[in-house]
């Protein structure tokens, strides 16, 4: 298949996806294979608990010294924000998510972090919620283009990790995101 | 009216410095209570506009006591309950110590309805009797006298029980200044935050950590015996919920599935938890935990966000936040037949974080006012909602054990800081701290 047809079809699946994900939400997993796995081997294997600097800048943004992933220039925007109470990603990271998902697709050894994050306005659990909300558009976003279920966990730390600490429109606009960890 | 409450925050007492680096050189002691860099301290904002005028006589001490100053202490709860005016000290010109000694009429004419004396005494070595009398200065004669029985370690307490007992006689209410609050405390700026989970008085005063990590720690819960405290922590960078006993610090993982992990709410029989999970698939619905068997049953099953479960005190029914019809709003589920769920709020376009009253009458959530997130309660019969709050990002609300106070966090420049508002709306308080202040829960009675 022409590598440009495979463009294609990566930007209509991530439109489609958008188009959607306001209306459906995370799909309703059957009473079965939604109760929880037990700890997962991240949960297991990380027993630090340091407030490493470099570690913490990681988790605030994704990126900078010090943080895992490919060097390749167009993988270095990895972070992915949206509207306020909205999930829908937005056509502008459709280019992000493609080169992400590509590179993921061709290293299926490689596993990422999808980190949920909310801006600091209502309810701090509710919150948790909407940012595992948008978490789950990414990871759906990245499976629809090849990328295996095992290469993703998904995170939301709610409004607890703010990228900018600022209280206004343009502080929580930064906050409303998904940052994309890489983990080897 | 705004008013200090004390002149001067108070020193954590020697005796309790010690007992804390005692346990400071125990073992265990990240998961060891110890001393808070910080205590808080009340502010009232507002009180009622006819506070009822109360004099409180320095009690009689005994040099077992170590010095310690119960009258001071019940005169700060008295006066931060916004419900009394208190006598200054200086201008009391006597200081009886028994109701035989109190001279109503002077009492009455310098202006006071009531007249709080009492005393401590050791009757045998490590045992301290607290006495007091309140007189009503109108007939003369005492309206209640109660003896509280401590030790050195339990003075403080019996001090706020000496208050809960004039709360009592005088308003008919029972006073909840002997509980304990929890709530989250932030500090340093990112990346190097630190997180602490903290025990106080309800007062503020005497506040210890019970965990502390790099990383976020949220929804802290009280068991309803005052024993456990249940948590999130994000300590390995995932959610995870944990249970803790505070006697001994002893803590167990409880919950760290793929996905969220949140909102745990203890059971009023402590059996169970109450929590928000989500699974792999980030479909967050509340789940029923058993705490001895690690069985769960799933309580919901709606693609929505549903999370936030609250008890109802009888342990029928979970109140819990859910956006099932759009934006969010709060619903109550019935344990023992989960799909009967009913919505209670409709008043706003975002109502969530339910808090149940301890009577069960009425909840107290977060709610959209225009532009500003306030707190609300709204009385469970009639439907009737009073929003109670005047802040523009007020978030996590918890009601006293007595169903009469609400603690909440209130945005202040670039800190969440501690109130608390009186359920008529008509007292508030702010407990100030060094830092940010999150999640206020209000423990229970126990004793």
């Amino acid at each position: 298949m022409h590598k440009s047809v495979l463009v294609w079809i990566a930007v209509l699946s991530v439109a489609l996806v958008a188009g959607c994900s306001h209306k459906t939400r995370p799909t309703p997993a059957g009473a079965n294979s939604a109760v929880p796995a037990g700890q997962s081997s991240e949960t297991a294997g990380a027993g630090e608990n340091s407030a490493n600097a470099a570690q913490q800048a990681g988790v605030a943004n994704g990126t900078g010294p010090g943080v895992q992933g490919p060097s390749a220039p167009q993988l270095q925007e990895r972070t992915i924000y949206f509207d306020f109470d909205s999930s829908e990603i937005k056509p502008e990271y459709n280019d992000v998510i493609a080169a992400h998902a590509r590179y993921l697709v061709a290293n299926p050894n490689i596993r990422v972090r999808l980190e949920g994050n909310t801006d600091e306005r209502g309810s701090r659990e509710y919150n948790i919620g909407l940012g595992e909300r948008r978490a789950q558009a990414v990871r759906q976003a990245l499976m629809l283009q090849g990328v295996a279920d095992a290469q993703i966990t998904t995170v939301s730390y709610g409004e607890e990790h703010p990228a900018v600490t600022g209280h206004n429109e343009a502080a929580w606009a930064k906050n409303r995101r998904v940052d994309i960890v890489y983990l080897n | 009216m705004r008013a200090r409450s004390t002149g001067a925050r108070r020193r954590t007492p020697a005796w309790l410095v010690a007992v804390a680096a005692a346990l400071l050189a125990a073992p265990l002691a990240l998961l060891l209570p110890r001393v808070a860099r910080a205590d808080l301290q009340v502010l009232i904002t507002k009180g009622v506009s006819n506070p009822i005028p109360i004099a409180v006589v320095p009690f009689a001490q005994t040099p077992a006591d170590g010095g310690f100053d119960v009258a001071a202490v019940v005169q700060h709860d008295l006066e931060g309950s916004g419900r009394f005016r208190l006598m200054a000290r200086r201008d009391m010109r006597a200081t009886p110590s028994t109701a035989a000694q109190v001279q109503a009429a002077d009492w009455r004419a310098a202006g006071n309805d009531y007249v709080l004396v009492g005393r401590v005494s050791s009757p045998s070595a490590g045992v301290l009797d607290v006495d007091c009398d309140l007189i009503n200065t109108a007939t003369g004669q005492p309206v209640g006298s109660k003896r509280f029985i401590a030790s050195l370690a339990s003075l403080r307490n019996a001090a706020h029980q000496v208050s809960d007992f004039v709360y009592q006689q005088i308003l008919g209410v029972r006073g909840a200044f002997a509980t304990r609050i929890a709530y989250v405390s932030l500090t340093g700026t990112p990346p190097m935050q630190r997180y602490q989970l903290i025990v106080a008085d309800a007062d503020g005063e005497n506040p210890h950590v019970i965990f502390e990590s790099g990383r976020p720690i949220m929804s802290p819960a009280w068991s309803a015996d005052g024993q456990w405290i249940a948590y999130v922590s994000f300590e390995n960078r995932l959610s995870a919920v944990y249970v803790q006993r505070l006697s001994t610090g002893e803590r167990r993982l409880v919950s760290a599935r793929a996905g969220v992990n949140d909102a745990p709410a203890f059971s009023p029989d402590g059996r169970q938890l109450a929590l928000t999970l989500s699974g792999s698939g980030g479909n967050l619905d509340i789940w029923l935990l058993d705490l001895a068997t690690q069985r769960l049953t799933r309580l919901t099953d709606d693609p929505a966000i549903d999370t936030e479960p609250a008890w109802s005190p009888d342990g029928r029914s979970i109140y819990f936040t859910s956006d099932r019809a759009g934006g969010p709003q709060i619903y109550k589920l019935d344990v023992a037949n989960p799909s009967r769920v009913e919505r209670i709020t409709f008043g706003s376009s975002y109502d969530a974080h339910p808090a149940v009253s301890p009577d069960g009458k009425r909840i107290a959530f977060i709610t959209l006012d225009g532009n500003n997130y306030r707190i609300a309660v709204q009385d469970l019969s009639s439907g009737t909602v009073m929003v109670l709050s005047h802040g523009h990002l007020d978030q996590s609300p918890s009601f006293a054990p007595n169903g009469a106070t609400i603690i909440y966090t209130s945005r202040d420049g670039d800190m969440d800081t501690l109130q608390t508002v009186s359920v008529d709306g008509l007292v508030t308080q702010r407990l100030s701290d060094q830092g940010e202040v999150r999640e206020p829960v209000w423990g229970p009675f126990t004793n």
